[in-house]
């Protein structure tokens, strides 16, 4: 036995392991590669080289000559990574905080408004700066903040997101009360396509590109909400927000808003068991 | 005779500890997303925890119970002591340390990505590293198999390799071919990325890598099993194994198409081509060659032993076989679920009929019933073999072994079946919570309280498990004697050089997965932009 040659054109177990595994290879090859992707209605091949490049997998340029239909409106050119933002910089903070003094009007002396104009204090880094972007670039457009964007740089907005997620989060001017967080907060609704809003804002989960929503004015809230479910603001990548909009009720819209409204920071993370 | 009882006994009982306390994680997981529970304020919680009982479950428990079982055959069927005991214990500390490593994360919520990873989520790179150090600990029992094996073929010129041992080997080259792939794809793109090193990660890519490792690796954890139907049943009921050869066929059979196979994971990705995807479809229907040779021997192998007891007829062998017997009633339920898991998985294998049931509850339910059922039952019956050997004390609580095996079966098939029928309907896996109250799933929810239930039973046959091996140290010591494995009808005196070594299989399997994999992984490689930012989890609440 230990002559027995192995890799050898004579030995039978070697010729046909190798010769069935091929013919299977060759054969499931055939069937996968050219016959399966003939059957295909619909497909239209060059030829046969045609197939089996498509069949395994080829990026090719695309030979059909199809318009590239463009949205008839702006839409967002931020692209949003965890790393756009860049490390925390006190200069830029300082910058930022000069700057900001032209939004104390509306936003508040340190961010928090006592208007129903959003609070920034605390915001995100990465939520107001693609917001300041998108109401320059037209992406979200607003009669009071589209034309106070127009002579910002790149740079003023980086500066000015660092200066207000840099402020400390305070209790926003409204009143906080025991109510039960609802449902479409903490679960959302699954069947429709609705994920926690806690799932992106923080809470239960933070997702790169999401706002603070703890303590803002409700009527910011529900305003916001009710244009992306009727399709007036329309900067959200991907149609993120929009879908979860149009698939609320306005009673959950209303609930939503109200429930966030009256929250101090972290009153989200308590009412889904987290600390 | 078995020289290294504690390094045995210690991979087994570091197997079943983690095998313990992730089965309750389990039963938990599927009793808080019934409708016998609110819904789950925080979701985070059910991944972390499907992510520990995944990784202990898939990585942990079949690792250890591999190498131990690997070492007990190397020495028995070897009969000579272990070569490099030190070693052994090096690797079992590497699993173990391993296993600490990358918990500690998880149990922190730190890792909640599963324990088929997702790209292009990535957490803690602690979790990587430590299922990095489970396998590189079990690489050490494949090197330690491998030179075992070398050193008594030198010493043994010509001989037939015991079949056990021809098994274990094929197990461990298995094992170390099809772990590769996910040790490149955790190298090279997650742990990068978990570092910080990498801010973009090619997902589709990754997910090819890890398809490589995702099926070959079921037969890893199949083959104690198997190499318990060949080896070990036909002793423990009295028979003799019907053949040799056949045995050695089905185990390379194995080596060869259980790993390029792997795509079938992948049918509803975009990434990979159609031709492919129905090639490994195509090498997915031959891997149930190996099973269906195994079904047939064992079974012919069982005639034999009911024959000998006086069995008479077609049918009359089954009635008197030795149905007290925990190794023949172990075998009996473990075929019935490979029966219908290997059934099931015909659907999961199909390009075409996978798109119905693909990511629903079904799949959950086929590898339950395939790991959790069939192989997990012989791992039962492997300690309960080997255990008066490792310990020297007698397990004599027949009608507690039975109890347990009979809870078990029933347990995984009251939680399984309804999980094929609810995939079926269309209920999606890996969710933290369902809306029963909606009609679209109203119907569902009947099936789904009885998974609870089997579950529940499932956690029973555990405790009874523990209890049968625990009482089993506390017994008197007896003399066990030599641990023996199945006779052949025909022993082997001479085999073909292609079924006493594996240059061939391996070989063929090396020449497969260039077949298979080599165009789509290259491709992906060359294509450009094709990586997406990474999604960090358990970052900022």
């Amino acid at each position: 036995m230990s002559e027995e040659k192995l890799f050898s054109l004579r030995n039978r177990w070697f010729t046909g392991a190798v010769g069935l595994t091929v013919a299977i290879a060759a054969v499931a090859a055939l069937f996968g590669f050219v016959l399966l992707p003939s059957l295909q209605t619909g497909a239209t091949f060059a030829d046969t080289w045609d197939k089996i490049c498509t069949a395994a997998g080829l990026v090719r340029p695309t030979t059909l000559v199809s318009p590239v239909i463009k949205p008839d409106f702006q839409t967002s050119e931020v692209i949003v990574t965890p790393q756009m933002m860049g490390p925390t910089d006190t200069v830029s903070i300082g910058r930022g905080a000069t700057l900001a003094l032209r939004c104390t009007m509306c936003h508040g002396a340190r961010g928090l408004s006592e208007a129903d104009s959003p609070n920034l204090a605390g915001q995100y880094e990465t939520a107001v700066y693609k917001q300041l972007q998108d109401f320059k670039t037209g992406a979200r457009t607003s009669a009071v903040m589209s034309p106070r964007v127009t002579d910002l740089s790149d740079q003023d907005m980086r500066d000015l997101a660092a200066y207000f997620a840099y402020l400390p989060r305070l209790p926003g001017y409204h009143p906080t009360g025991d109510v039960p967080a609802p449902r479409i907060v903490i679960s959302g609704a699954p069947l429709r396509n609705i994920p926690p809003c806690a799932a992106c804002h923080g809470a239960i989960e933070y997702k790169t590109g999401a706002a603070w929503l703890e303590g803002e004015s409700p009527v910011y809230l529900k305003a916001q909400l009710e244009a992306f479910a009727t399709g007036t603001r329309r900067n959200d990548i991907s149609q993120q927000m929009r879908n979860i909009a149009r698939n609320m009720t306005p009673a959950e819209i209303a609930a939503a808003a109200e429930y966030y409204s009256r929250q101090p920071a972290a009153a989200v993370s308590e009412a889904a068991g987290l600390k | 005779m078995l020289h290294n009882k504690k390094l045995i006994l210690a991979h087994f009982w570091l197997a079943f500890g983690g095998f313990g306390f992730a089965l309750l994680l389990g039963e938990w997981q599927m009793y808080i997303r019934s409708p016998l529970h609110a819904w789950l304020g925080n979701p985070e919680l059910y991944y972390r925890s499907v992510t520990a009982h995944g990784t202990t479950m898939a990585y942990v428990l079949p690792t250890l119970v591999a190498m131990g079982f690997g070492y007990a055959i190397t020495e028995a069927a070897l009969k000579r002591p272990l070569i490099g005991r030190k070693w052994a214990w090096a690797g079992l500390g590497l699993v173990l340390a391993g296993t600490i490593v990358a918990i500690i994360p998880v149990s922190l919520g730190l890792a909640s990505v599963l324990y088929t990873f997702y790209p292009p989520m990535v957490g803690n790179p602690f979790y990587y590293i430590g299922v990095v150090m489970v396998v590189v600990g079990s690489w050490i029992w494949v090197a330690l198999t491998v030179i075992n094996l070398h050193a008594w073929k030198r010493d043994n010129p010509g001989a037939p390799v015991p079949l056990a041992m021809y098994a274990n080997t094929a197990g461990a080259l298995l094992w170390a071919w099809t772990a590769v792939g996910a040790a490149i794809e955790l190298l090279f793109q997650i742990i990068p990325a978990a570092l910080g090193l990498t801010t973009t990660i090619d997902a589709g890519l990754a997910r090819v890598f890890f398809s490589w490792t995702l099926h070959a690796i079921v037969y890893f954890w199949l083959f104690p099993a198997y190499i318990a139907y060949y080896t070990i049943v036909p002793r423990a009921i009295g028979g003799r194994l019907f053949s040799d050869p056949m045995a050695r066929i089905s185990f390379s059979l194995f080596l060869v198409v259980a790993m390029p196979i792997g795509v079938h994971h992948l049918f509803a990705d975009p990434q990979v081509g159609a031709g492919f995807k129905f090639l490994h479809s195509a090498f997915t229907a031959l891997v149930s060659l190996p099973t269906l040779l195994t079904v047939f021997t064992i079974c012919a192998s069982v005639e034999i032993a009911g024959r000998l007891r006086g069995g008479k007829g077609a049918l009359g062998w089954l009635k008197v076989l030795p149905w007290d017997n925990p190794l023949m009633l172990a075998v009996a339920f473990s075929f019935v679920m490979l029966g219908f898991g290997g059934a099931g998985g015909l659907i999961n294998m199909s390009y075409q009929l996978d798109s119905s049931i693909h990511n629903t509850q079904w799949v959950t339910g086929h590898f339950h019933l395939i790991f959790g059922g069939a192989i997990v039952i012989m791992y039962f019956a492997i300690a309960y073999d080997l255990w008066p050997h490792l310990t020297g004390r007698a397990l004599t609580s027949f009608r507690l072994m039975r109890a347990q095996l009979w809870t078990w079966f029933v347990g995984m098939i009251v939680l399984t079946f309804p999980w094929h029928y609810v995939g079926i309907l269309g209920m999606p896996r890996r969710m933290a919570f369902y809306d029963y109250t909606d009609p679209a799933m109203a119907g569902e929810a009947a099936s789904v309280m009885m998974s609870v239930l089997g579950g529940a039973i499932l956690v029973v046959s555990e405790i009874l498990f523990f209890t049968v091996l625990i009482r089993g140290h506390r017994a008197p010591r007896v003399e066990a004697g030599e641990y023996r494995f199945s006779v052949a009808t025909h022993e082997p005196h001479s085999v073909p050089a292609a079924l006493n070594g594996f240059g061939l299989w391996v070989s063929l399997m090396l020449g497969l997965t260039i077949i298979n994999y080599g165009f789509p992984i290259a491709h992906l490689m060359a294509l450009r932009d094709t990586s997406v930012p990474v999604v960090r989890v358990g970052g900022a609440k």
